[in-house]
């Protein structure tokens, strides 16, 4: 189990999809489908819905709170986020899931040991604090 | 930690100004927690890109604050929308998404926002001063806002935007503070020529790189020759922003919080990256997605063209007629002034598609290509492959006319080589 700092409370569990470079959600995932489509991605073609995104950090557009509000609105988007670096831009699309439809995705941040791809792993989101688990 | 707030912001959270305002007041809240803000600070103005339709969600958003009477309340300037409401006939997609966005639009003028719908409000007369405190959505707009006219504000998104301009609060972190605002990096530029110096080629590509070497940081580009145009320094911004996270840089002698290198950096140590024609022109050719040398179309003025760019061009396009599609985007405010001074009868004599409000690669405007897109925007060339499906190729504006009128991508190669 890591530790880790919540930035959008919640919970989510999921198989962790681990993106080797930044990824924006504006330009970069097709909310109607989860699938990643930014061509210069390194790992395009892959889909986020469901999964536990583990990236170093957002990227690029300030749309991207609107893409991954729409995402959880369509059921397209990750189970949970884990970010390296805080990103205001997710955490608010995050939120304002949460304002207007009552569902969300949890948004934490971690330094410490990272996730393994294709693992499955439960994100526990609290004001406190998160924790990453099997 | 948590926020400390002040009694005003209690009771805008509590309802006070009624409940559209209590949500834009939380919102702005837990965002300023998620950034580790203090406290918040008040603004003199915003710059919303809420406007532009993603999706219902987007949409749902803007019909909650506004059914709840939000409205903002400092001066707040519209990003680029979905539609091109002053020339609609250009719209080829389909009507359900056109009248959602359409909606969207509405509600957001209905909040008090300014209908300007420009990506590049810098470029309009109120434009925040040095020093002031903003919230400023549009990525290209917060690097021009921080680092050319040295107001400051945070890489803010969609919905806290609004929120900001509802509450007139926004969270005290960030680059709103002195401290986050020095260089943590330098790029030195090396052994490039006095010609690509001169060359508007130049800096959608150094934006590029910048982008990917300083990912979240401020860097300083040092190097730069003093007479460096505004223009210029917007397409390092809106290249630097897509590439990477890119909120503010410096550019030594030249921007407004780097007399010098030592100012820039505060004195204190900062990472170097040396800037070779070797990796420009590998930058340079990151942002071109094929070989093709036929083109479809050329786009230019990403983010939105300037009166001086569209003198330019009008000025270009004297000498070189497109054969092909040639497509400038620019502001309608913009666009009235150089009515005014008579530049734009030079663009539609040439049969230029003066596209306002939007930008080509947001909706459909283009219609079916018949071949790779010429763009001078680092921006367009990083974002277009996948909003609209079009390969791109990179070069300046002078190249970019000079290739719409070739049909095919005319670019001085010279430029490129060690100086």
């Amino acid at each position: 189990m890591a530790e880790a700092r919540t930035l959008v409370p919640g919970t989510g569990r999921g198989e962790a999809l681990v993106l080797e470079q930044p990824l924006s959600f504006w330009g970069g995932v097709d909310p109607a489908t989860g699938e990643v489509v930014d061509v210069r991605h390194p790992q395009r073609g892959a889909n986020v819905a469901g999964r536990v995104l583990v990236m170093p950090s957002g990227r690029g557009s300030s749309s991207s709170s609107s893409v991954l509000a729409e995402s959880v609105r369509a059921g397209t988007a990750p189970a949970a986020i884990v970010l390296a670096e805080p990103d205001p831009i997710l955490a608010l699309g995050a939120i304002v899931a949460r304002e207007l439809y009552g569902r969300t995705v949890p948004i934490v941040v971690s330094s410490g040991p990272s996730v393994r791809a294709g693992e499955v792993v439960s994100i526990l989101a609290e004001a406190t604090g998160a924790t990453i688990s099997d | 930690m948590p926020v400390e707030l002040s009694e005003v912001d209690r009771s805008w959270l509590a309802g006070a100004h009624g409940e559209a305002s209590a949500l834009a007041m939380r919102i702005v809240v837990e965002t300023a927690g998620v950034m580790g803000a203090e406290r918040l600070v008040d603004i003199v103005a915003a710059h919303v890109d809420g406007c532009l339709y993603h999706g219902l969600a987007g949409l749902e958003f803007a019909e909650r604050l506004a059914a709840g009477g939000a409205r903002v309340s400092v001066p707040t300037t519209l990003n680029v929308a979905y539609l091109d409401l002053l020339h609609p006939e250009r719209y080829r997609g389909d009507r359900e998404t056109a009248a959602n966005a359409r909606r969207q639009m509405d509600l957001y003028v209905a909040m008090g926002c300014k209908p300007t719908w420009t990506c590049a409000p810098y470029q309009l007369p109120e434009r925040p001063s040095f020093g002031q405190h903003v919230a400023w959505a549009e990525s290209n707009a917060i690097v021009f806002c921080n680092s050319v006219l040295g107001a400051r504000t945070n890489r803010y998104g969609d919905f806290i935007d609004v929120c900001a301009a509802i509450t007139g609060r926004a969270p005290l972190a960030g680059l709103h503070l002195d401290g986050e605002r020095r260089a943590r990096l330098v790029l030195r530029l090396e052994g490039v020529s006095t010609r690509l110096l001169a060359s508007e080629a130049l800096h959608p590509v150094l934006g590029h790189l910048l982008g990917t070497e300083a990912g979240t940081s401020v860097a300083a580009i040092d190097g730069l020759p003093n007479d460096t145009s505004e223009d210029r320094l917007k397409a390092i911004g809106a290249a630097a922003a897509s590439s990477g996270s890119v909120a503010m840089f410096h550019a030594v002698g030249i921007t407004p919080e780097a007399p010098t290198l030592d100012a820039a950096t505060d004195g204190e140590d900062a990472d170097e990256v040396r800037v070779t024609p070797e990796r420009l022109r590998a930058a340079r050719d990151e942002l071109t997605t094929t070989g093709e040398t036929a083109l479809g179309a050329v786009s230019v003025g990403t983010p939105h063209a300037s009166l001086a760019e569209l003198d330019r061009l009008a000025q270009l396009l004297e000498e070189h007629r497109p054969t092909i599609p040639l497509f400038v985007n620019t502001a309608r405010d913009v666009l009235t002034e150089a009515e005014r001074r008579g530049s734009v009868t030079a663009l539609s004599d040439a049969g230029v598609e003066i596209v306002t409000d939007t930008c080509t690669y947001l909706t459909p405007i283009m219609g079916a290509l018949d071949g790779p897109v010429m763009t001078d925007s680092a921006k367009w060339a990083w974002y277009a492959p996948a909003n609209i499906g079009a390969d791109v190729v990179i070069g300046g504006l002078e190249e970019c006319v000079r290739s719409a009128a070739a049909g095919r991508v005319v670019r001085d190669e010279g430029l490129w080589a060690d100086g």
